[in-house]
């Protein structure tokens, strides 16, 4: 390989490995600024307490690769969350036939509407739109206040700690991360992964290729739809209630993530462990907030903002200069 | 050709603003079944009171982001950012005020209507710069503005909701002037001068030719970059305005829930209003019919007794339809359906018809 090549091939790099410097360089200031900030357990509380932001991540990076948007996740987790609620306390229905249950709805869910901008030609972001509409509204015929939930198996899952030597992780952590690995599989080991990656590339050039660009498109959506209803379950676990009000702006979490984690908004490039770097990152600003303790969390807000602007104008410098 | 022969009764339903106009109509008369003095509108203390003024007063603030919104989307773009927009104009001019040795004089006003609408053009100009000059999409470029903006206004109040008491301010949103609530008139004022600037200059045309094909638009000499900022701050600065209302309207400013769901509602205004999501072509009498649909919505929700919240679910019903009756895909394919339908019947008729169609 000669050095130009390097080159061509390390510029593709650039925004994931700022994200890694990013995340090192916030890790050691905390460090240093605050007592207690450098333990094993900082971290693991990163996944913890990020857990269901990481799954929902994971299905809106299948979908930017495709090119498209899913603005209906944060809309999704709450009516998951409000559904099991809903269902386990004012039904009881058992746990283990809620979760398959809101799993398989997030799913269908998302199917529906990747069906729907396929088959249609609407804009992602419109039907998504509308899906988020939705999904929020349906929270609210169900109940308009929040449900609390008292099943001894969602306590259960909320309170195990599975330890780690000193340290411990959740359950839901634990879940996270498989999802992650077999997100990170699929991606790059699969057929689907592949036409993931060909129809983000070009939809014409995939299509004329004979790859099955419908059958990917609503694949991803579906996908979407299931991480979205996992990260809902994973949030019931972490709040023990179902309110419609949960995960407001969620959406933008998770593509702030994916964007920060080097995927390219326009398709075809990207990496899945790159969006895990992405959650941490965002993780991260939370937790030096809280260990800073006179900022106020509207600074979340904005630093994700700021971030998020640096890298979309990273993004288009890069990509310009490689045409 | 085919509006000439055609009778009267098609010839009106083919006007572009006849199917938002049925909708207005027939959701206004469902609420007069309900309420049987729907329509009365009487003067009382010198001020107009009625439901009709009501759903005016109350939508002037949507009328006018949908606008801005309007603009944005016939050059093919979107902003997101408005709603944000909304709660950092409102915060900027109640802090202002609130700070102020005289909060109830007509300077300390205009100084903090003047801080709202500068600030807006340097949001709009910043969305323009990263849309036109670094070419992000739009989508992406405003959602930067729509996430962060709400910790900059949450950060402008300190969190808390500031309350302000000036007789001028309170007219921008609340006051009345000449019978009339003073934010319709504001609204028609922007309105029509938005209709005579894009209508009897070229402007509207170029933003078309701009929202058609940006390329072919530049080759024929367009400054296209430049059309295309310029919508966003003027959405900004529409956003801006409706902000200034909406805090005026309740004499406070909450960082967190002014102009909450705004960008949501002004996109379906626009969409309902007839404006192609692809741009290329915009109807600014669509849009305020839109809006009033919308704000008439909510009034009849509110009127009927339903849970104002599960507004939302009717909203996303009317998206998707309203989308999938513009999708040229859809009208395709329920016009390929119908077409093998006559097909089966009269087999050489009507092949060549859903060709056109699907073109």
């Amino acid at each position: 390989m000669n050095a130009n090549a390097l080159l061509t091939r390390l510029r593709g790099q650039i925004p994931l490995l700022v994200t890694a410097v990013l995340l090192v360089s916030m890790f050691s200031v905390g460090s240093v600024q605050y007592d207690g900030f450098f333990s094993g357990q900082v971290v693991l509380n990163l996944f913890i307490d990020n857990a269901f932001l990481l799954v929902v991540a994971v299905g809106m990076t299948f979908v930017v690769l495709t090119g498209g948007i899913d603005l209906s996740v944060g809309a999704v987790v709450a009516l998951s969350t409000m559904v099991s609620a809903w269902l386990v306390e004012k039904h009881g229905w058992p746990p283990l036939l809620v979760i398959p249950l809101v799993l398989l709805m997030g799913t269908v869910g998302g199917w529906v509407m990747g069906w729907v901008i396929h088959v249609f030609e609407i804009q992602p972001f419109i039907v998504t739109l509308a899906g988020m509409f939705l999904a929020r509204g349906l929270c609210y015929t169900i109940s308009i206040e929040s449900i609390s939930i008292t099943n001894p198996q969602y306590t259960a899952m909320a309170q195990t700690r599975i330890p780690l030597g000193s340290l411990f992780v959740s359950p839901s952590a634990v879940i996270a991360l498989l999802v992650v690995a077999v997100g990170f599989v699929v991606l790059h080991y699969t057929r689907l992964g592949r036409n993931v990656y060909a129809l983000g590339g070009s939809e014409q050039s995939a299509l004329l290729m004979g790859l099955p660009v419908q059958r990917t498109k609503t694949a991803v959506y579906a996908i979407s739809g299931f991480c979205s209803a996992l990260g809902g379950v994973l949030l019931t676990f972490y709040m023990l209630s179902g309110y419609g009000l949960h995960a407001v702006g969620l959406e933008l979490d998770a593509i702030a993530a994916v964007v920060i984690g080097g995927t390219l908004l326009t398709g075809g490039s990207g990496y899945l462990l790159g969006t895990l770097l992405g959650v941490l990152v965002l993780g991260l600003i939370q937790t030096v907030i809280s260990f800073q303790g006179t900022l106020s969390s509207w600074w979340t807000r904005i630093v994700i903002g700021a971030l998020l602007f640096v890298f979309i104008v990273l993004q288009r410098l890069i990509t310009a200069r490689r045409r | 050709m085919s509006t000439a022969t055609a009778s009267p009764v098609k010839a009106v339903t083919r006007y572009r603003l006849f199917w938002p106009a049925v909708v207005l109509a027939v959701l206004l008369l469902a609420n007069l079944a309900f309420t049987p003095d729907f329509f009365a509108v009487h003067l009382q203390g010198g001020h107009l009171y009625g439901s009709l003024i009501d759903i005016l007063h109350f939508g002037a603030p949507l009328i006018l982001v949908s606008l801005g919104m309007t603009l944005v989307i016939a050059t093919g773009g979107i902003d997101l950012s408005v709603g944000s927009t909304v709660a950092i104009a409102g915060a900027l001019a109640c802090l202002h005020i609130s700070q102020s040795a005289s909060p109830g004089s007509l300077g300390t006003v205009l100084t903090a209507v003047g801080i709202a609408l500068g600030t807006a053009l340097v949001l709009g100009f910043v969305n323009g710069v990263l849309v036109a000059r670094i070419g992000v999409q739009p989508i992406i470029a405003t959602l930067i503005l729509m996430v962060a903006g709400r910790g900059v206004a949450q950060l402008i109040t300190d969190g808390q909701i500031i309350t302000v008491t000036s007789d001028p301010y309170k007219l921008i949103g609340g006051g009345y002037w000449l019978t009339m609530p003073f934010a319709i008139l504001l609204s028609a004022v922007v309105v029509l001068a938005t209709v005579l600037l894009t209508r009897s200059t070229a402007l509207g045309l170029l933003l078309e030719s701009v929202g058609g094909n940006p390329v072919a638009s530049r080759l024929v000499g367009i400054r296209a970059a430049r059309l295309v900022a310029l919508v966003y701050v003027f959405s900004a600065l529409c956003a801006a305005l409706a902000g200034l209302m909406v805090s005026s309207n309740v004499s406070a400013a909450d960082g967190n829930n002014a102009g909450l769901w705004i960008e949501l509602d002004a996109i379906l205004a626009v969409v309902l209003g007839g404006t192609s999501l692809n741009g290329g072509r915009f109807s600014i009498g669509g849009t305020v019919l839109g809006a009033l649909i919308i704000q008439t919505l909510s009034t009849t929700v509110y009127t009927i007794g339903i849970p104002p919240e599960t507004t939302l679910v009717f909203k996303a019903f009317v998206v998707i339809v309203v989308c999938l009756i513009q999708s040229p895909a859809f009208r395709a394919k329920l016009a390929g359906r119908g077409a093998r339908a006559r097909r089966t019947a009269r087999p050489h008729a009507a092949a060549p018809k859903n060709r056109e169609v699907g073109a």
